[in-house]
């Protein structure tokens, strides 16, 4: 979606401002919205691509003027609705007023290091062969799909090169939907800093993404 | 006193909004252990991983590592994934893990303009910054005033390579080893290695730095 996350080349938002010894998390609540998060995903069931679109999806001015781990917690929240996991009110009181809905697993204290050394590998088998290869010149589709995409707008409609066949890979604009993983090739492709922004963009720059082959045409 | 009043009412202002959060992600907690879908006890675990035992260390020992035995620097950058297992780091959004090299004539600099992707097994969770709008926004199109932002300037005929990690590919920067750390240890070495300077915002210390 073409949402407030989509900030490649967006301007008016100031100077980076690093923060010296930051620490890991800033506010006790941060930790729980964000192992809530993690420990959810098993009982939840759902996938990666569907949690980025559950915090992206929503005002561009709203997603703008939170911070991560409100993003992340507002995230948690529409995937529990979603799935009556949990409902409002039940939020609002701060206690259960319905029976828990049956789930399969969930995170175990013994399963933590395990799960998290596991992590979620997207690669997967086929015998299918890449269309691109290095070198390629290939552009970047104009895509502006209203649901979960990995394309960001300021490569759309642009010339790049194929610089590495990464692999055979989840494909998240399906797999965010419940639509399959339908993997496909993905590619890093390469453009240069004058394509992107004009002849007046610095010369020595190029940028990069990872694109997979329905994002692509040959050019 | 109209000054204090003033002063009182700001303050309870901000007060009451961070609890707002606080207390609903209290309330969402609670009535997810009810439900019997957490346990608390893996909560507690996983925030001390990250807050403990998953870091910045992690990329800094595979860095030191890559400059002390070409090797192992030859595995790295040849598959990275399997090279940083070595080391015990692997898992969660490291799952398919790129090294850049950085050198005199390139450098490399990691952004995630779409969320904030980032190599979470080697470098921990992501500082503030890195997940910001300023970052997110100017670092594809401005790279040279970004690293301005970090108080760090690059030759001009330095070319600038970008990667937005907009899959599940996690990369980690292997800047370039400073001058007069010749026979150190990885673990000396490893003290030098930034996390600035393992996303390409920073460079590694130098060793007049290092105590």
């Amino acid at each position: 979606m073409n949402g407030g996350q989509d900030l490649g080349g967006a301007q008016g938002f100031g100077p980076v401002v690093p923060e010296p010894d930051e620490p890991a998390f800033h506010e006790d609540w941060e930790k729980r919205a964000f192992a809530l998060t993690l420990a959810m995903g098993m009982p939840g069931g759902w996938n990666i691509d569907m949690g980025r679109f559950a915090r992206e999806n929503r005002d561009p001015g709203a997603y703008l003027s939170m911070s991560y781990y409100q993003l992340w917690f507002a995230g948690l929240e529409t995937l529990l609705k979603e799935r009556d996991l949990v409902s409002d009110d039940e939020i609002v009181v701060g206690h259960t007023l319905r029976p828990p809905k049956a789930v399969k697993r969930i995170l175990t204290p013994g399963d933590v290091l395990k799960v998290l050394h596991r992590g979620g590998p997207t690669e997967r088998d086929t015998n299918t062969k890449p269309a691109f290869k290095p070198g390629d010149s290939v552009r970047a589709r104009n895509i502006n799909p209203p649901t979960h995409t990995r394309l960001p707008r300021y490569v759309r409609g642009r010339l790049g090169i194929v610089e590495r066949v990464i692999g055979f890979h989840v494909f998240p604009d399906s797999n965010a939907r419940g639509a399959g993983e339908n993997p496909q090739w993905l590619y890093t492709v390469r453009f240069d800093g004058r394509e992107l922004w004009g002849d007046d963009a610095d010369p020595t720059v190029k940028v990069s993404v990872d694109a997979w082959e329905s994002y692509l045409e040959r050019a | 006193m109209a000054h204090d009043h003033d002063h009182h009412h700001d303050h309870d202002h901000e007060h009451s909004e961070l609890s707002e959060t606080q207390l609903r992600v209290r309330a969402l907690e609670t009535v997810l252990t009810e439900k019997g879908y957490v346990d608390p006890a893996a909560l507690d675990l996983l925030i001390e991983t990250y807050e403990k035992k998953i870091g910045p260390r992690n990329g800094a020992r595979v860095v030191a590592k890559a400059w002390a035995d070409a090797a192992y620097r030859a595995r790295l950058f040849k598959d990275a994934t399997p090279a940083i297992a070595e080391l015990g780091y692997a898992g969660r959004q490291g799952e398919h893990i790129v090294a850049l090299e950085n050198t005199r004539k390139l450098h490399n600099m990691v952004v995630c303009t779409l969320c904030s992707c980032y190599p979470w097994p080697v470098l921990g969770l992501p500082p503030v910054w890195y997940k910001s709008a300023p970052y997110r926004s100017r670092a594809v199109a401005d790279p040279r005033g970004v690293l301005a932002d970090f108080g760090f300037t690059l030759p001009q005929d330095t070319e600038i390579r970008i990667w937005d990690s907009t899959a599940e590919i996690r990369y980690l920067v292997v800047p370039m080893r400073p001058a007069e750390t010749e026979g150190w240890s990885e673990d000396k070495l490893a003290e030098l290695v930034t996390r600035d300077s393992m996303i390409g915002a920073g460079l590694p210390k130098r060793p007049e730095d290092h105590k």
